[in-house]
C-alpha cells in the first residue's frame, strides 16, 4: 500500500531525508528506530504533507496514487494518518466537535452518511473504554492543558475513530507511564488488522513488548541503514545505535 | 488573496420619495412635516441641528475615514406607498416584500419566525410590524418610532434624549436633527415580553443616509429581549448610517439587546461600504436592573460604536458581549463604556476581535467607578485573533476608579492560527477554510451563547461567509 522510492527532502535548505526506500504491504507493522535528529519525524511529516518540507527527489505511491501530488487533507481523506509526536493545542475548539467534524468528512469521502450526535457518542464511547479515557476529555479544547500522556492517548483515540488504512505513529510511546503505555499498545492492537498498515517510530523496545512488528528498520542520517525482523530490536538495545551502526558500516 | 461574497447586496426597484440632497433647517422642517410631528419634536430637532453646526467630527478614533460631505447626502427617502400608511400587507409594494423575503424575513404573520415580532425598516421608514395582536394583549407597545411620536407623545417627550442627549456627540446631534424612523418599545410594569422583538434595517436608496432611532423603555419588574439586523445593497460609494439607540431599565427590569450587523462592507479593495457611526447607550435607572448588549459586527467599511451602560441603580448589572470581525480593508473601532454610579453595581465585558486581510480592529472601552459606587465590580476580557500578516488588532482600555472598594479586572490576549495548528486540522482531513471557521467559532463561543438560539446559528454562518476565501 505504501511504496517510498529514493525520497529526498529538506527543510530551510538543510537536507534531512537522503534517499529513503521503504515498502509497506497491507497487514504489516514496520518499526523505525534510530538516533535523535536522524530524520524519522521528518519522514512522517513529509508523508503527511507538511508544508514546511521540500521534497527534492523521489516518489511515494500510496495505494498506487502519487501521494506527493495531494494536499495534506486529501492524503488524510484517502486514509493516511499521522500520530503526532507533539500534538498541538487548539483552544476554543472542543475535542468532540473536532472529532465529529473530521469523521464526517472521512465518511463523506467513503460515501457514508454523516453520523449525528447520538450515533457518534455511541461510537466514541467504546473507544474511550479501550483507552480508559474519561468522557470529560471530549468536552475540553483540543489537547489544551492535556498532560503528555493524555495527548498521546488522544492521538490513539483518533486512530481508532478515523480507522485509516495506513498509520504513522511518531513516538506515541514516549513520555508514557506503564499504564498509559499499556492502553496505547492496546489501542494500536485494536486498530491493526490484515488490511491496514502501521509505521511505528520509536526509541524503545518497551512498546514492542506489546505490539509485535514484522519489520524493524534502523534509520540514520536520512535513510534506512539496516532492516531486519524483531530480533534487530534487541540487537539495537544491547549495542546502542552508535555501535550497531559502526559494526554495520565496518 | 481574499474574496468575499455579500449575498445581501441586491437593490430593490421601488419608487421612492426622496428629499433633495443637503442639510439645512428647511430640510428638517420638511422631514418633520412629512411625519406630522408635534411642535416639541420639531423644536428639539432644530436645537440639535443648531448645536451640531457648532461641533466637529470626532478625530480620536483609530479609523481612517474619508471626509464625509454632509451636503451631498439625502436625509430622507421613503418607498412611495399608495395610501398614507400600509393598513394591510397588500398595501406594501410587493418589491419590498420580495426584498425582505430574500433576506429571509417574512412579514406574513403565518410565516414569520415563531416567537419573534419584526419591525421592518426600509430606508427612512418603517414598512410593517408583525405580531401586533399578541403584544397588545399584554400591553407591550412595539411600533415604528414615527407612530409612537403621534400616539404616545408623553412617553417620547419624557424619554427621548434622556440617555443620549443631542449634545452628546457629533453623530448623535446629526441623528437628533434628521432621524426619520426606527423602533419604539414600551414594556409595562411587571410584564415579561412573551416574544422576541426584532427590527430589520434595510438601506436601499442610493446616496441616502439612514438615521434611525430606537427607544426601549422597560418599566419596573418587566423584561424584554430585542434583536436588530441590518444589511444594504452593494454600492461603490460610501453610505452613511448614524443611528441612536436609547435603553431605559427601571427597578428590577431587564433589557437584552442584540445586534447582528451586516451592512455592506465594501469590496476587497476597500471601495464602497457603509460608514456605521452609531451611539448606543442604556441606563439602569432602577435598583436591581440589568442591561445586556450583545453585538455581532461583521459588516460596514467603518464601524464606530460603543454600546454602553450607565449603572445608576444600586445592584444594577451591565453586560457587553461583542464579536467584531473585519476582513479586507474594513475598520472597526468598537467597545463599550460601563459607568458605575450605584452601589454594588456589576459589569462584564467580553470582546472578541477578529481581523483578516488588511483590516484594522480596535477595542476601546471605559470602565468608570464613581466615588459613591461602593463595591462596584468589573470583569473585562478582550481577545484578538489575527488571521493575516497585514491586519491589525488594537486594545485601548480606559479604567477610572474613584472608590477604593471597587474590584476591576482586565484580561487581554492576542493569538493567531499557527502553521502547526493548521497542519493538525489538515492531517485530519479538514481543509484550511473549515479549520479557520472552526477556530473562529470556538473563539466566539462565549459571545454566541448569549444570542437567542436561532440567531446564534445565523451568526456562525455569517462569520463563515465573511471569512470565505480568507487564508492566513
Amino acid at each position: 500500500m505504501l511504496e517510498i522510492k529514493n525520497l529526498h527532502a529538506s527543510v530551510q535548505k538543510k537536507s534531512i531525508l537522503k534517499g529513503v526506500n521503504l515498502t509497506i504491504k497491507p497487514g504489516e507493522i514496520h518499526v523505525l528506530m534510530g538516533p535523535n535528529g536522524s530524520g524519522k519525524t521528518t519522514l512522517g511529516k513529509v508523508l503527511a504533507g507538511s508544508p514546511n518540507y521540500i521534497v527534492s527527489k523521489g516518489q511515494v505511491l500510496f495505494n498506487h496514487h502519487d501521494l506527493l501530488m495531494l494536499s495534506p487533507e486529501e492524503r488524510a481523506r484517502r486514509g493516511l494518518f499521522l500520530g503526532f509526536q507533539y500534538p498541538v493545542e487548539i483552544s476554543g475548539v472542543s475535542n468532540i466537535y473536532f472529532l465529529k467534524a473530521a469523521l464526517n468528512i472521512l465518511r463523506a469521502q467513503q460515501g457514508l452518511k454523516a453520523l449525528d450526535a447520538l450515533d457518534f457518542k455511541a461510537l466514541i464511547q467504546k473507544k474511550l473504554e479501550i483507552l480508559e479515557m474519561d468522557e470529560s476529555f471530549l468536552y475540553r479544547s483540543i489537547n489544551e492543558g492535556f498532560s503528555g500522556g493524555e495527548k498521546k492517548r488522544n492521538e490513539i483515540l483518533q486512530l481508532l475513530i478515523f480507522n485509516p488504512t495506513l498509520a504513522v505513529l511518531d513516538e506515541t510511546d514516549s513520555g508514557l507511564d506503564i499504564d498509559s503505555l499499556k492502553h496505547v499498545a492496546e489501542g494500536i492492537n485494536q486498530f491493526h488488522h490484515k488490511d491496514n498498515g502501521l509505521l511505528l517510530i520509536t526509541h524503545y523496545q518497551r512498546l514492542l513488548n506489546y505490539v509485535r512488528p514484522d519489520y524493524v528498520h534502523l534509520f540514520h542520517d536520512g535513510k534506512i541503514k539496516k532492516s531486519g525482523d524483531y530480533r534487530l530490536v534487541s540487537h539495537l538495545e544491547k549495542l546502542g545505535y552508535e555501535k550497531a551502526l559502526t559494526r554495520e558500516l565496518a | 488573496m481574499t474574496r468575499q461574497a455579500y449575498p445581501l447586496g441586491f437593490t430593490t426597484a421601488v419608487e421612492s420619495d426622496t428629499v433633495r440632497a443637503g442639510l439645512d433647517e428647511e430640510v428638517i422642517r420638511l422631514i418633520s412635516r412629512k411625519k406630522n410631528e408635534p411642535s416639541f419634536l420639531l423644536t428639539w430637532r432644530l436645537n440639535a441641528y443648531r448645536h451640531w453646526q457648532t461641533m466637529h467630527e470626532p478625530s480620536w478614533s483609530n479609523l481612517k475615514l474619508n471626509p464625509i460631505d454632509y451636503q451631498a447626502i439625502s436625509y430622507y427617502s421613503a418607498p412611495k406607498s399608495k395610501t398614507d400608511g400600509p393598513k394591510t400587507l397588500q398595501d406594501i409594494d410587493p418589491e419590498i416584500l420580495r426584498a425582505y423575503n430574500k433576506l429571509g424575513i417574512s412579514l406574513e404573520e403565518q410565516k414569520h419566525l415563531s416567537g419573534v415580532a419584526v419591525d421592518a425598516v426600509f430606508d427612512s421608514v418603517s414598512v410593517w410590524t408583525t405580531c401586533k395582536e399578541i403584544l397588545n394583549e399584554v400591553g407591550v407597545i412595539f411600533c415604528p418610532f414615527s407612530e409612537a411620536v403621534l400616539q404616545y407623545p408623553d412617553l417620547i417627550k419624557k424619554y427621548l434624549g434622556s440617555v443620549v442627549p443631542y449634545r452628546d456627540n457629533f453623530f448623535a446631534a446629526l441623528n437628533s436633527a434628521v432621524f426619520s424612523d426606527g423602533s419604539f418599545v414600551y414594556i409595562p410594569k411587571g410584564v415579561a415580553c412573551p416574544i422576541e422583538l426584532s427590527t430589520y434595517f434595510r438601506m436601499n436608496a442610493a446616496n441616502t443616509g439612514q438615521f434611525e432611532r430606537t427607544l426601549i423603555i422597560a418599566e419596573s419588574g418587566s423584561s424584554v429581549s430585542y434583536l436588530e439586523g441590518c444589511s444594504a445593497p452593494m454600492r461603490d460609494n460610501h453610505q452613511l448610517h448614524a443611528a441612536v439607540v436609547e435603553l431605559i431599565a427601571l427597578d428590577d427590569a431587564e433589557i437584552k439587546y442584540a445586534t447582528v450587523q451586516n451592512w455592506y462592507p465594501g469590496d476587497e479593495k476597500g471601495e464602497g461600504g457603509v460608514y456605521n457611526l452609531v451611539t448606543k447607550r442604556g441606563i439602569c435607572r432602577g435598583k436591581n436592573s440589568k442591561i445586556s448588549w450583545t453585538q455581532i459586527e461583521t459588516g460596514s467599511a467603518i464601524t464606530w460604536k460603543y454600546p454602553s451602560v450607565i449603572l445608576k441603580g444600586d445592584n444594577s448589572v451591565g453586560e457587553f458581549y461583542s464579536v467584531a470581525l473585519t476582513n479586507n480593508y474594513q475598520q472597526a473601532d468598537t467597545g463599550t463604556k460601563m459607568i458605575h454610579i450605584g452601589k454594588n453595581t456589576k459589569s462584564t465585558i467580553i470582546s472578541k476581535g477578529i481581523s483578516a486581510g488588511f483590516a484594522q480592529n480596535s477595542y476601546r472601552g471605559l470602565v468608570r467607578v464613581a466615588p459613591q459606587a461602593s463595591h462596584a465590580r468589573n470583569y473585562s476580557q478582550c481577545d484578538s485573533l489575527l488571521l493575516s500578516d497585514h491586519c491589525g488588532a488594537h486594545t485601548f482600555p480606559y479604567i477610572e476608579v474613584r472608590n477604593s472598594s471597587a474590584k476591576v479586572e482586565h484580561e487581554a490576549s492576542t493569538s493567531t492560527i499557527s502553521d502547526e495548528q493548521m497542519f493538525y486540522f489538515q492531517q485530519r482531513g479538514i481543509d484550511t477554510e473549515n479549520a479557520i471557521s472552526m477556530i473562529v467559532n470556538g473563539f466566539c463561543k462565549t459571545v454566541f451563547s448569549k444570542l437567542p438560539m436561532e440567531f446564534a446559528v445565523e451568526a456562525e454562518k455569517l462569520l463563515e461567509l465573511s471569512l470565505e476565501g480568507c487564508q492566513g
